[in-house]
């Protein structure tokens, strides 16, 4: 870790400290579905927003590890990040790699400032895994587009600003990976309707959009018509090396070892458990430092990324799955109710952590073709 | 100089002398002094030994890119653990004796399995906190009764304390399990490439195996858990050598609970052909599990990290992050 970047840790950790310090562990459990939009706005005054973006459009022009810090502290103590968490890591660097001009200089400071929020529209209700299945449809118009179709599962959608959605702008559903394009939609225009999901821990976190004849300006396309694949493609590298691969579960399992320590247990068992959570801990940790080292080196490294995201979540659902056995091994013990609330809402939402930005076993597939394997 | 400069002409040294062939000729109780000639000659032995007692100087990180070479290849001779005796042997100002050296922890009236006892001529043996340099004889050595196995079975109800020194800080199993884990590392790293290449040559159903999407998941754990055991024995070399115990913990944890799994998908993918004595999966498959079993399990070093853990109020990112990155 460079110690340029390492040396931003304490500002970061001081901010973080101060937004969770109200919080109890089954609050910041949620961190990625924490909406708190005054927190990101502080983030973004402080400057911890487009790390890595020019400072043209309001950017700090930093390298991948000054945002693995900042990550890797604000998902370590659970903040609420999920207002400015697509838009920072996904939609910024998205417009600046594929926005005109005026785009980025619309966007990107914007988001900078933790002003904007975004969502990703790419599942819909017969398009999961099999994206290039999408049927959403944008037809051109005299003044640019007419949007009808609908997508599911979007995360924050009721929340935010703008969707990025994938959408099919010519031919159809045959045509797979042909003839997609990616727009940002407005979610104000008319003929959007937003409603929210309720998930199995009673939060509303993600929702299904409809579309019903939404009208946009010919600046809606970002990159170029019928190349929505290749861009998702290069967005999703983004999405799967970064720290927050292994930290949802972290919240969860500092609770239970400061419950280990107040139980004074030093059984073997115990402390097998605790090694190898600690152990497998710190090597992930190694794994997704070595991918960041990859973005910083230019590289997209897709296979490397597929690879520590599906080791990274099977240890994130390990957690709660051994925790539980242990906390139920000892039914004399007291446990008290925030780390009981802590614990259930971590194993009811863990199936999630193999679903969300590829699936484990379509990352598994990235990982077999990157061995070779056809 | 870059390390890939020195790492390269290892690994072709190596090519020559230990082909599968030569390991088995080794393992069938045949001499291995040429082979260790070439690699006294080398000058790699004494890659830890500091530069001011006539070594290398090379720190840890290196000599562990060299160990996963070994196990790449099986070598068949305690290489990595005659580099760690040299250099522990150098640090304390003692004579270093010409030969293979195992390495063991022992005590009194406690057999222990020597890996390499068969073919080293010394063992740095600690016991009580003391290392102390032996001939094999002293040890009473005995086979393991396991086929093609070079570990031997020896005792020392007694060692001169005379000519012992102090034995590292975090103890010599600790640098032992670094060693190890490379060594797990390599072997896996191979194993992946064959099995990969079996599942692209066999064909079953009128294709290739490797087509069914069943093995491709099997084999892509199977290359997660290998490039797990790499990263961990990395970052139990990170720091200078010997490693602190956090460090070898880690590393010998996430590596030998890797190496069960990664034999097991090798023998699944390669069917019956993979467990016949002539095919070279055994090589290293029977090394996974013993270097496993060597200098600590998972589950010794699990309990060893989990008790360091236990001690500290930080939090567990922040743990990891003194314990293992502070290098």
């Amino acid at each position: 870790m460079p110690p340029e970047d390492e040396a931003i840790r304490p500002a970061i950790r001081a901010l973080v400290a101060e937004a969770v310090a109200a919080l109890p562990d089954d609050r910041r459990a949620r961190s990625w579905a924490g909406f708190d939009a005054a927190f990101s706005r502080r983030l973004g005054e402080a400057g911890f927003l487009g790390l890595t973006l020019p400072k043209r459009y309001g950017g700090h022009e930093r390298g991948p590890f000054a945002r693995f810090v900042v990550v890797e502290e604000l998902l370590s103590a659970g903040a609420p990040v999920a207002a400015h968490w697509i838009a920072d890591r996904q939609s910024a660097p998205l417009i600046l790699n594929f926005g005109t001009e005026e785009q980025r200089q619309y966007y990107i400071p914007r988001i900078c400032r933790g002003e904007l929020f975004f969502c990703i529209g790419m599942s819909e209700p017969g398009s999961g895994s099999d994206l290039a299945s999408v049927r959403t449809r944008a037809a051109r118009t005299e003044t640019g587009w007419r949007v009808n179709g609908q997508k599911i599962w979007t995360t924050n959608a009721m929340h935010s600003d703008y969707m990025i959605a994938l959408l099919r702008t010519s031919g159809s559903s045959e045509d797979r990976h042909a003839g997609l394009s990616q727009l940002i939609i407005d979610l104000k225009a008319p003929g959007v309707t937003v409603r929210p999901i309720v998930d199995l821990a009673g939060d509303a976190h993600f929702a299904e959009v409809f579309f019903e004849d939404v009208d946009l300006p010919a600046e809606a396309l970002i990159g170029h018509e019928g190349e929505g694949w290749k861009q998702v493609t290069a967005e999703l590298a983004f999405e799967r090396s970064g720290p927050e691969r292994i930290y949802s579960s972290v919240v969860l399992l500092d609770a239970w070892i400061r419950h280990l320590r107040g139980a004074g247990r030093d059984d073997t068992a115990t402390l097998d458990l605790v090694g190898d959570f600690t152990a497998r801990l710190g090597v992930l940790r190694a794994m997704s430092i070595a991918c960041t080292a990859r973005l910083a080196a230019g590289e997209s490294p897709v296979v490397e990324a597929s690879l520590v995201k599906d080791l990274g979540t099977s240890f994130e659902q390990e957690l709660p799955v051994a925790i539980g056995a242990d906390l139920a091994a000892w039914p004399d013990e007291a446990v008290d109710a925030e780390l009981y609330r802590t614990l259930l809402y971590v194993t009811h939402l863990a199936p999630s952590f193999s679903l969300r930005g590829g699936t484990r076993e379509i990352l598994r597939g990235i990982v077999a073709r990157g061995m070779g394997l056809r | 100089m870059d390390a890939a400069d020195l790492i390269e002409p290892f690994a072709r040294m190596l090519d020559t002398i230990a082909a599968p062939a030569a390991v088995r000729a080794v393992e069938h109780g045949g001499s291995a002094d040429a082979m260790w000639a070439e690699v006294a000659a080398s000058g790699f032995l004494d890659a830890l030994v500091g530069e001011d007692a006539g070594g290398a100087g090379l720190p840890l990180a290196v000599a562990n890119a060299l160990w996963q070479e070994l196990g790449r290849r099986a070598v068949p001779l305690p290489v990595g653990e005659t580099m760690i005796a040299r250099a522990l042997l150098a640090a304390a100002g003692r004579p270093i004796p010409d030969g293979p050296v195992a390495l063991a922890v022992a005590g009194p009236d406690r057999r222990t399995v020597v890996p390499f006892g068969r073919v080293a001529h010394h063992v740095l043996v600690e016991s009580e906190g003391r290392l102390h340099l032996v001939a094999v004889a002293s040890g009473d050595p005995e086979a393991t009764g396991v086929t093609g196995d070079l570990s031997a079975v020896m005792r020392w109800d007694a060692l001169p304390d005379a000519d012992a020194s102090a034995a590292p800080e975090t103890g010599l199993r600790a640098v032992a399990a670094v060693l190890r884990a490379a060594l797990i590392a390599g072997a896996a790293d191979r194993l992946v490439e064959m099995t990969a290449a079996y599942a692209n040559e066999r064909i079953q159903f009128g294709k290739p195996i490797g087509r069914q999407q069943a093995l491709q998941q099997t084999m892509a754990v199977m290359a997660e858990d290998a490039v797990a055991a790499r990263i961990a024995s990395q970052l139990g070399c990170a720091g200078a050598f010997p490693p602190a115990l956090a460090a070898a913990a880690t590393a010998k944890s996430v590596a030998s609970k890797a190496a069960a799994r990664i034999a097991a998908s090798a023998h699944a993918v390669h069917g019956a052909i993979g467990i016949s004595e002539e095919y070279d999966l055994q090589l290293f498959t029977r090394r996974l599990h013993a270097w496993r079993l060597a200098d600590g399990s998972e589950s010794y070093w699990n309990r060893r990290l989990g008790r360091l853990r236990m001690g500290s109020e930080a939090g567990s990112v922040d743990f990891t992050r003194a314990e293992l990155f502070s290098a």
